[in-house]
């Protein structure tokens, strides 16, 4: 049976942190920078484990900011 | 396969919303108006009615509306979005009229205005962004506050010998004749927000097939105003605002 | 073609002039001594004529905001309504000036101030005159002196508001509002296509997006120096309407002795007043400002200069008088005013003992 495989790119400079995209992930693929801010000063989110990306765009529907792009294959 | 394979054009599956511009929200972190900014601008879009609408911003938080989605708007004075869009929609029936009203907005200061427009029943979709308080000027009380709360003006919770009850102004617009769909949703999780979308959807068709007024509640968050992160807001709005305010169609006429 | 007479009141005819111009709606509350107008509309139903849209709103500021909203879609749009009403129309007011939005708001006025009475008054000069809402704004404002006026200044009103992307006013007084007289209404025009809108109001939000950005019809602007560039362009276009639109009509001001300055209703009871002096060898002529923005500054400056006194009457207790000292601009020059409050209208001889008193020096 085909699985889902998926990624996320996210805008980084658009990207507020708030924190609700790594709440939403079901599979904790991201997680807010913790050591890095974007150019308005925000921890913004980032993917940490790609693999674990399936593709569900739960990240993306929840982000305020529009900052999120998902991609999906079937594999 | 590598993840660089995947992000590919044919495999997008989700993308920012083509009507919503590139300007930066001046929205707080994790407010609930971005994803409801959203949700207009991909049902616009997907309705095909970019160059057939036209959206009436309020005063409060989301008077900036029409900076990010790219259609024709009207900025109305505090409160008389549905008066501005009464007119619109019938000086111009064929289009799509929407007004996107936050808590004080629609049911404070507008409530004349909502009621009568709503109960003459326009052909207009009013979505109301019901967050529970003022975000725009710091935190004020709303109408839709909760009793016990604390904002700016109800520092030591809002009490309802002095400031009255919380309003669901939504309960009493579903009881007026002139209303065909009346919801309320939320925004909070993938799945609730797959429904709002539903919803607005549902209330652009009856606006373009004039059945009615249609009103859209939209259970918000204000993480700033709340004094909590985003997804502590979310967390109380599912645990507090839900009780006063549940989830879900209040009336459908339109099947 | 002769032109057909008809009898009808002035709040009538402004009902009827509406539908012959071609206006597209109509959004009013009754107050009186103006209700007419929506009654007249709604007993025309020129929505099945012309397509006019007419509604009786919740209340006056629901009126006027639902001129805003259509106005914003270049359709020529209008309210009518008497003076507390007018008041409670004023936040919408500042913003079709200050979102450079066309409009015609017609104010009946009656005595105030509060609730007062529905009896004829002019005592909101001030109000129209200087803005009437918040900010830095006129509006055109016209006052007509007959059910004729009343008629022929729907279109002139709608004509200015469009030429200059600014609301007009018609300020009647109840009189005017009233009384019924001959008219010869306006010949019909038909209401604009959506194709003449987009050519005639490109900033519209019309809804029609396609071919153009979208466009916005807003009053916010948060920063100041923007805020500024805005309220600039609206007083150069102030400044083009006070060279270009000045409006009155003078009578015997070139062998005047004694001007009398008056508009509206009250400016035909001078009228008699003027023809009982000269009757007894007194030359007084009359200045009646059509518009009281822009006022005619220059037509009272020049008219003052031969007289020996001006007498200024108003339905209100002084309030054009301002303007007159200021067009006028002499301190040696006797300024007088006479007016009556509250609702009530003099008789031609009360002007004529105000006209005495200005002779005899006292």
């Amino acid at each position: 049976m085909p699985k889902p495989k998926g990624a996320v790119t996210i805008n980084k400079e658009r990207c507020k942190g708030c924190d609700l995209c790594v709440v939403a992930c079901p599979t904790d693929c991201l997680q807010l920078q913790k050591n890095d801010v974007n150019n308005r000063g925000y921890h913004y989110a980032s993917v940490i484990a790609p693999d674990n990306c399936i593709g569900c765009a739960s990240c993306a529907l929840v982000c305020p900011d529009a900052c999120i792009e998902v991609y999906k294959i079937m594999i | 396969m590598e993840t660089k394979d995947i992000i590919t054009p044919e495999n997008k599956v989700y993308s920012a919303p083509r009507l919503l511009n590139d300007s930066t929200m001046h929205y707080c972190p994790g407010c609930s108006h971005g994803v409801v900014h959203k949700l207009v601008a991909e049902v616009i879009d997907e309705m095909g009615l970019e160059h057939n609408a036209i959206g009436i911003a309020p005063v409060g938080c989301a008077v900036f509306a029409y900076k990010y989605i790219d259609v024709d708007w009207i900025e109305a004075a505090h409160g008389r979005a549905p008066a501005l869009a009464t007119a619109a929609k019938r000086l111009n029936p064929d289009r799509l009229v929407f007004t996107y009203q936050g808590d004080g907005d629609f049911a404070a200061i507008g409530t004349a205005e909502s009621i009568h427009a709503a109960n003459r029943g326009e052909n207009i979709a009013i979505i109301f962004i019901n967050n529970g308080i003022y975000g725009m000027t710091g935190g004020q009380m709303a109408p839709t506050t909760l009793e016990g709360v604390k904002t700016a003006t109800t520092p030591y919770g809002r009490n309802v010998e002095l400031n009255g009850y919380p309003l669901d102004i939504s309960r009493l617009m579903a009881q007026l004749d002139g209303t065909c769909y009346v919801t309320r949703q939320s925004v909070h999780k993938p799945a609730a927000v797959r429904q709002a979308k539903k919803a607005i959807r549902k209330a652009f068709e009856n606006s373009i097939n004039r059945r009615g007024c249609s009103v859209v509640e939209i259970l918000g968050t204000c993480s700033s105003g709340w004094k909590m992160t985003p997804h502590q807001a979310n967390l109380w709005m599912e645990e507090h605002m839900k009780e006063k305010y549940p989830i879900g169609d209040l009336k459908n006429n339109v099947e | 073609m002769s032109k057909e007479v008809r009898l009808m009141k002035g709040n009538e005819a402004i009902a009827h002039a509406a539908i012959l111009y071609g206006v597209d709606g109509y959004f009013g509350y009754p107050i009186t001594p103006q209700s007419e107008v929506l009654e007249t509309l709604e007993a025309e139903m020129p929505w099945n004529t012309t397509g006019m849209v007419v509604l009786q709103a919740e209340s006056e500021v629901a009126s006027i905001n639902m001129v805003y909203g259509g106005a914003a879609t270049g359709k020529a749009v209008m309210t009518s309504s008497s003076s507390p009403g007018i008041s409670l129309m004023q936040e919408g007011i500042s913003y079709l000036a200050a979102s450079e939005l066309p409009a015609l708001i017609v104010n009946v006025m009656r005595g105030g101030p509060g609730l007062g009475t529905i009896h004829p008054s002019q005592s909101d000069y001030f109000q129209a005159t200087r803005g009437g809402g918040h900010g830095d704004y006129h509006l055109i404002v016209l006052a007509p002196a007959s059910v004729q006026e009343m008629a022929d200044f729907v279109a002139l009103g709608f004509d200015l508001a469009f030429k200059y992307r600014t609301p007009s006013m018609i300020l009647a007084d109840g009189v005017v509002g009233q009384m019924m007289e001959k008219v010869v209404l306006p010949e019909p025009r038909p209401r604009r296509t959506e194709q003449q809108i987009a050519e005639q109001c490109p900033w519209a939000a019309t809804g029609h997006s396609a071919g153009r950005k979208p466009n916005v019809v807003t009053s916010l602007e948060l920063d100041s120096a923007l805020m500024e560039k805005n309220n600039e362009r609206f007083q150069e276009t102030y400044r083009l309407i006070e060279r270009n639109e000045v409006r009155y009509e003078a009578y015997h001001t070139d062998d005047a002795e004694y001007l009398i300055v008056a508009f509206g209703s009250i400016a035909r009871i001078c009228l008699k007043a003027i023809e009982d002096a000269r009757e007894k060898g007194v030359k007084v002529g009359l200045i009646r400002p059509i518009t009281l923005w822009p006022f005619p500054y220059d037509a009272i400056r020049e008219a003052s200069k031969h007289v020996k006194g001006i007498l200024v009457v108003e339905l209100n207790a002084g309030q054009m008088i301002e303007d007159v000292r200021l067009a006028v601009a002499d301190p040696n020059m006797k300024i007088r005013h006479f007016g009556r409050m509250g609702g009530i209208v003099p008789n031609p001889s009360e002007i004529t003992t105000a006209l005495n008193l200005i002779m005899t020096n006292e």
